[in-house]
């Protein structure tokens, strides 16, 4: 079945993927593909069958009735009826899963994302995994996560630009936002996708299953360098070169505050 | 009564100046200016608005063409254009090449011009102006000041559209969605231009869909019921309903957007809203969630705005082609009502990336799979009816049989997208690109195509030329789909739209200069499609020459044909050619179904909708007439 | 060539053209100010509890406005009956009210917008707000005179209903300004909606009474010739104006009363 599905991807020429709840996307784009695989096929044989037979040298004469049965009834019906389950047994549910039943955060990793002009701002914890209180209404163009800087425990909080990483078959809550236009987050490796839009922040969540670095998209239409918003790449590492590379940033954060 | 009223056929042939003599007394000569310009014929009106449809049609498929370049070749100067660009537009296009700002701008002005300014003027202005008035057997429309000032203020806001070009900074950059923030801070004033552009087309819409509407309703002809009208009177009547009542949100919308351009305010701006490094001077508290739901609102009911009026025409020429009548008449009828009801609550799947709960996204994923439902209906009606015709391939039905798969691979394609989840990976592809170019360009395009070639007779009295038109399609046909065949593979591959040097920055090649390995950049075999793509498009652009050519030739040198040349049953058909001022001789009274062919037991394989039924009283004075 | 039923309803659809045509222009109209009203309500329940601003506006004014708006549609009324009965003297003196009606509904309305411009918050050096009308803005002067108060926090400019306002004359010394804007629709999403809505309702107005005036004042010729037309055009224009009333029936509460 597996073999299957992989072969199904690869026939379809979907990128490779990397995070677990990314296979449910796959397998749905698969199940439409067959739908609409089928009724392409027949429609067009049949297409060409009716071209064929009914063209005027061949037949002169129309029939002024035509089709006298409703077989035609049926195929709408089947239609009706696989879209109906796809919609309802497998779409409605898997996104219920994508949107409601989030990850424990204290199982995941949690980071925050702004996006700007043109590049993608994370901010973590830090070692105590506490965030330091944020405000809106402290946003600005030096703090753009809104930063309170006299809560403790913001201290080892730590801010990257464009270098995410994150460890290896943990959940990843990302809270997106933007501080100027609206751009999309979109790792297309990871199967995620969520418009960063000003003045909101929206969570979204996947779960990496293999370790490498991954492009991040910008997949929103965000200004004249919209293509160039490349820098972006996502490093999923062992926990290990994780914290490792975690502990390096807050050190380094702590000394420049010395 | 008079017995002429119901002569059949309504009209002889005018020997001389039969048909002018009853209406010697209108007959001063009104001029050129009041008779081609200022006119308020509703067929003037038809063909003013369809030439000049096609003329934005053209200029849109040149913008293409420069964008494709930029895509294939990114960073170098187009061929050819590139020094006018340079000297016309400046530094957006130093040296012949063009900027990301200005394929931004092409690419937003790509999808607006060929939306509101090509096909909508001439799917549904420019064929319901010259051919649903005459097949309902009217005089005209029903407010012909009305459609001439409706022409007018489309004109206007095509120049405006056309002038923003011009402009320091050039036109509008933030594509045809025109999202704010994004739209509100860029700096130049393109979107000033669009924004006035949009409300003038919004009001020439309006002013054409509370005309056609109550053309339908008042002026039918004597024994026209709702269930005698040409399914194409239909579409044109439900495509009219939908930009009645989807059009006014956006003028809102716009107006929303004009007040944050000019008077500052912060409608579509959040609060904390930091450009270009500094925090925006804006008082905030708006929403840009607010337009898109305001933009999509209009945004679904345009598509169907763009599709409904192509089938209508399929529907006519099938039924004309096929020698018999459409299967199902009543089926289409209330599928075009459904899908006209449904695509006022679908919107919303253009947002599924916005952060939508369970609740909202069920039922837009509900509502999204239904409204596929009656396309399925229609489409299944029409395959159907090819089911013992009798089937002429001239010109226009070959157009019309090409429609229907190429719509059903559009529409097919749709239903990845309907689906939340699946859409995580195609939101923004060029799949979605793929998706609906399928619907816009070989569908409706390739419909309004058929009908330019079937009703050409009707407004000329002659054919167009049918080698040539045999050229156009199989050309068009072939290069159409090696344009966009391909787009579904980038698509999937994570392609992404809307970028100026076509993705080659995320590409594998780039990504490993980079250094560390990067998994899931653009393939090579990805990147190379572009290159083909582009000269599939040239190709696809010089294969229109023999149709342009063929329009303005057979005007004067076609084949010269009688009122009635594909011997069709409709109403539009039973006039003189070209009709003249008021349409009919005689007003016209209908007493069958319009698509009744081959009707056992008939003389010929044709029953017009307006020939009395055998052995009527009628008909006989009529016969004692002559 | 004629176009038929101009004048008389035909017979299955039970209406003249016009009437087809003036009933579908207005299901646009209402999606067009429901189009804004839905703005309306997503920017107010989306608004940071505790600004949206309530009591700004003169419900005094407000109120005359409806019932001048009120009386105006009933003279308009008033004017088509009598042309139905043809008396074409009192649909003079009927529509001679209804465009005064109209011409004192614009001009208390601008008063008002002349009110909001003039209305300054003033943003001090020392944090302090002073806000109130201003009296003397001379640039040649080194200070500004309002005549209002001054609060410490922002919120209390938010709602107005239930303080008790003492104004006074203040004199601030321009040294002192940080900030100072009036209330125009850059003020905040209330005015902008505020200017907006009233300002599109009040175009609506305008162009009512364009097209009464023109009935008003070349009405004659077409009476003369043609009462049944002309009636029609007085029963058009009368169906847009009412339309204008309600649309102000619902922006009265919207605006002043919430
Ligand atoms: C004419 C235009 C048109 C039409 C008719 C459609 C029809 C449909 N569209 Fe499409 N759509 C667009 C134009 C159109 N669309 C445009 C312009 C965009 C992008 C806008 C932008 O972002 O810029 C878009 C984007 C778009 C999205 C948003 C994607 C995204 O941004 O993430 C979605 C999602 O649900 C969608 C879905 C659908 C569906 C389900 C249909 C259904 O109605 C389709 C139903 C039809 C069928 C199911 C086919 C039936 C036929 C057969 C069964 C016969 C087959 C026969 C043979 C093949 C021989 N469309
Ligand atoms: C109705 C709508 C419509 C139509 C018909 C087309 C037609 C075409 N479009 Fe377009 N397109 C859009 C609507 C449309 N497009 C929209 C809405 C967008 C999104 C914009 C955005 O991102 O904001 C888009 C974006 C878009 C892109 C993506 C840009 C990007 O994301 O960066 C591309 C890329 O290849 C493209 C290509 C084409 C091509 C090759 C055609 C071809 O099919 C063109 C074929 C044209 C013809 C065949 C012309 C026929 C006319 C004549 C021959 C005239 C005759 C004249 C006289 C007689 C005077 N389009
Ligand atoms: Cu950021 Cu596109
Ligand atoms: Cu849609």
């Amino acid at each position: 079945m597996n073999n299957f599905k992989l072969w199904c991807a690869k026939l379809l020429g979907m990128p490779p993927l990397a995070s677990s709840n990314g296979q449910d996307v796959d397998d749905l784009i698969i199940y439409v593909h067959w739908l609409m695989l089928a009724l392409f096929i027949g429609w067009i044989i049949y297409f060409f069958y009716a071209l064929h037979r009914f063209r005027a040298s061949r037949n002169p004469k129309a029939d002024y009735v035509g089709v006298r049965n409703h077989a035609s009834s049926v195929v709408e019906l089947a239609v009706v009826v696989v879209e109906a389950v796809l919609l309802i047994f497998i779409a409605v549910p898997l996104w219920a899963k994508a949107v409601d039943k989030f990850p424990d955060a204290k199982d995941s990793t949690v980071i925050q994302i702004v996006a700007q002009q043109f590049a993608w701002n994370a901010r973590y914890a830090g070692p105590d995994g506490k965030f330091g209180a944020q405000d809106m209404k402290r946003v600005s163009s030096t703090n753009i996560f809104g930063v309170d800087p006299s809560d403790p425990n913001g201290a080892d909080d730590i801010q990257v630009l464009n270098e995410i990483h994150v460890p290896v078959g943990k959940p990843v809550i990302m809270y997106v936002s933007s501080k100027d236009v609206i751009h999309s987050l979109k790792i297309i490796a990871m199967r995620v996708c969520q418009d960063a839009i000003p003045g909101l922040r929206i969570p979204c969540w996947f779960t990496p299953t293999k370790i490498g670095r991954y492009q991040i998209n910008c997949a929103q239409l965000c200004g004249s360098g919209h293509a160039g918003m490349t820098g972006g790449f996502l490093t999923v590492e062992s926990q290990a070169d994780f914290d490792k590379w975690l502990n390096s940033k807050t050190k380094k954060k702590i000394q420049s505050a010395e | 009564m008079d017995a002429t009223v119901h002569q059949f056929p309504p009209y002889r042939k005018p020997d001389g100046h039969h048909a002018h003599d009853e209406h010697v007394h209108e007959h001063h000569d009104p001029g050129y200016w009041a008779k081609f310009i200022f006119s308020t014929d509703h067929k003037i009106i038809g063909i003013q608005y369809g030439f000049t449809a096609l003329c934005f049609l053209l200029f849109g498929l040149f913008l293409m063409l420069m964008m494709r370049w930029q895509i294939a070749h990114p960073g170098t100067p187009v061929p050819i254009m590139g020094p006018v660009l340079e000297k016309l537009l400046g530094q957006v296009a130093a040296k012949g090449v063009i900027s990301p700002e200005l394929y931004n701008s092409f690419g937003a002005m790509h999808g607006t011009i060929m939306v509101f300014l090509g096909i909508v003027p001439l799917a549904f202005a420019a064929f319901g102006n010259y051919v649903v008035p005459l097949m309902i057997g009217a005089v005209d429309m029903a407010f012909p000041r009305v459609n001439m000032a409706s022409y007018q203020a489309y004109f206007l806001g095509g120049l405006v559209m056309f002038v923003s070009f011009f402009i320091p900074g050039g036109a509008a950059q933030a594509g045809w969605t025109s999202y704010s923030p994004l739209a509100t801070t860029i700096p130049t004033h393109g979107q000033l231009f669009w924004i006035i552009g949009m409300i003038l087309l919004i009001s020439s819409s309006l002013m054409g869909a509370i005309n056609f509407i109550a053309t339908i309703i008042q002026l039918r002809a004597p024994g026209m019921t709702w269930m005698r009208l040409p399914w194409f009177v239909w579409a044109q009547f439900v495509t009219a309903f939908l930009l009645l009542l989807a059009f006014p949100p956006l003028e809102a919308a716009a107006i929303l957007q004009l007040m944050d351009n000019v008077a500052h305010t912060s409608f579509f701006l959040p609060t904390g809203l930091a450009v270009g490094g500094q925090l925006a001077n804006v008082s905030g508290g708006g929403s840009p969630l607010l337009w898109q739901h305001l933009f999509w609102f209009l945004g679904h009911p345009e598509v169907y705005v763009l599709i409904l009026p192509a089938m209508g025409i399929v529907c006519e020429i099938i039924a004309n082609n096929t020698r018999k009548p459409i299967w199902g008449y009543k089926s289409l009828v209330y599928s075009v009502l459904t899908i006209g009801f449904l695509s006022f609550i679908v919107w919303a799947h253009h947002m599924y990336m916005t952060g939508m709960g369970t609740k909202i996204s069920a039922f837009f994923q509900a509502t999204t799979m239904i409204i596929s439902i009656p396309s399925v209906i229609i489409l299944t009606c029409f395959f159907i009816s090819l089911w013992g015709g009798s089937i002429r391939f001239n010109t226009p039905m070959l157009f019309a049989l090409a429609f229907l798969p190429m719509f059903g691979i559009g529409g097919l394609t749709g239903l990845p997208l309907g689906f939340n989840v699946s859409d995580v990976h195609l939101h923004d592809t060029y799949y979605i690109i793929a998706h609906f170019h399928y619907v816009v360009a070989p569908g409706t395009i390739f419909g309004l195509f058929a009908g330019i070639y079937y009703w050409f007779p009707k407004m000329t009295g002659r054919k167009m030329n049918e080698f040539w038109g045999r050229v156009h399609f199989w050309c068009s046909l072939i290069f159409m789909n090696l344009v966009f065949m391909p787009m579904f593979a980038q698509g999937m591959a994570g392609m992404l739209r809307r970028m100026s040097d076509g993705g080659a920055n995320y590409s594998a090649a780039v990504n490993a200069r980079s250094g560390a390995e990067v998994i899931g950049g653009l393939s090579d075999n990805i990147m190379a499609l572009h290159v083909w793509i582009l000269w599939a498009a040239v190709a696809l652009g010089i294969a229109q020459i023999p149709f342009i050519v063929n329009l303005f030739w057979s005007i004067k040198h076609g084949e010269k044909v009688g009122d009635n040349p594909w011997n069709s049953t409709t109403l539009e058909w039973q006039t003189p050619t070209p009709p003249p001022h008021g349409n009919f001789i005689h007003t016209p009274t209908v007493y069958r179904g319009p698509y009744e062919y081959s009707v056992p037991g008939h003389a010929t394989d044709f029953t017009p909708q307006n020939e009395p039924p055998a052995g009527s009283p009628v008909l006989q004075t009529a016969t004692h007439a002559h | 060539m004629d176009i038929p039923y101009t004048v008389q309803p035909r017979p299955d659809t039970g209406v003249y053209n016009a009437k087809v045509g003036i009933w579908l222009f207005l299901a646009s109209e209402v999606m067009l100010f429901g189009g804004l009203f839905s703005a309306y309500v997503l920017l107010r329940v989306g608004a940071d509890p505790g600004t949206w601003p309530h009591g700004w506006q003169n419900v005094t004014l407000g109120t005359i406005n409806t019932i001048v708006l009120a009386l105006s549609a009933i003279t308009t009324l008033l004017a088509w009956v009598a042309c139905k009965v043809g008396q074409f003297g009192k649909f003079k003196f009927f529509h001679a009210c209804t465009l005064l009606f109209a011409l004192a509904f614009a001009i208390i309305h601008l008063n008002e917008y002349h009110e909001d411009l003039t209305h300054y918050e003033i943003h001090l050096t020392n944090g302090l707000i002073a806000d109130g009308h201003m009296v003397e803005n001379n640039l040649k002067e080194d200070h500004v005179i309002i005549e209002g108060r001054t609060v410490n926090d922002e919120k209390l400019l938010y709602d107005l209903r239930s303080q008790k306002i003492k104004e006074s004359e203040i004199k601030i010394p321009r040294s002192e300004i940080a900030s100072m804007e009036n209330y125009g629709p850059w003020h905040n999403t209330y005015m902008a909606l505020d200017f907006t809505m009233t300002g599109l309702h009040l175009l609506h107005v305008i162009a009512g009474s364009v097209v009464i005036g023109y009935l008003w004042l070349f009405g004659r010729k077409m009476w003369k010739t043609n009462p049944a037309q002309f009636t029609n055009r007085v029963e058009v224009s009368g169906l847009f104006w009412h339309f204008v009333d309600l649309v102000w029936i619902f922006l009265f509460p919207v605006l002043y009363l919430t």
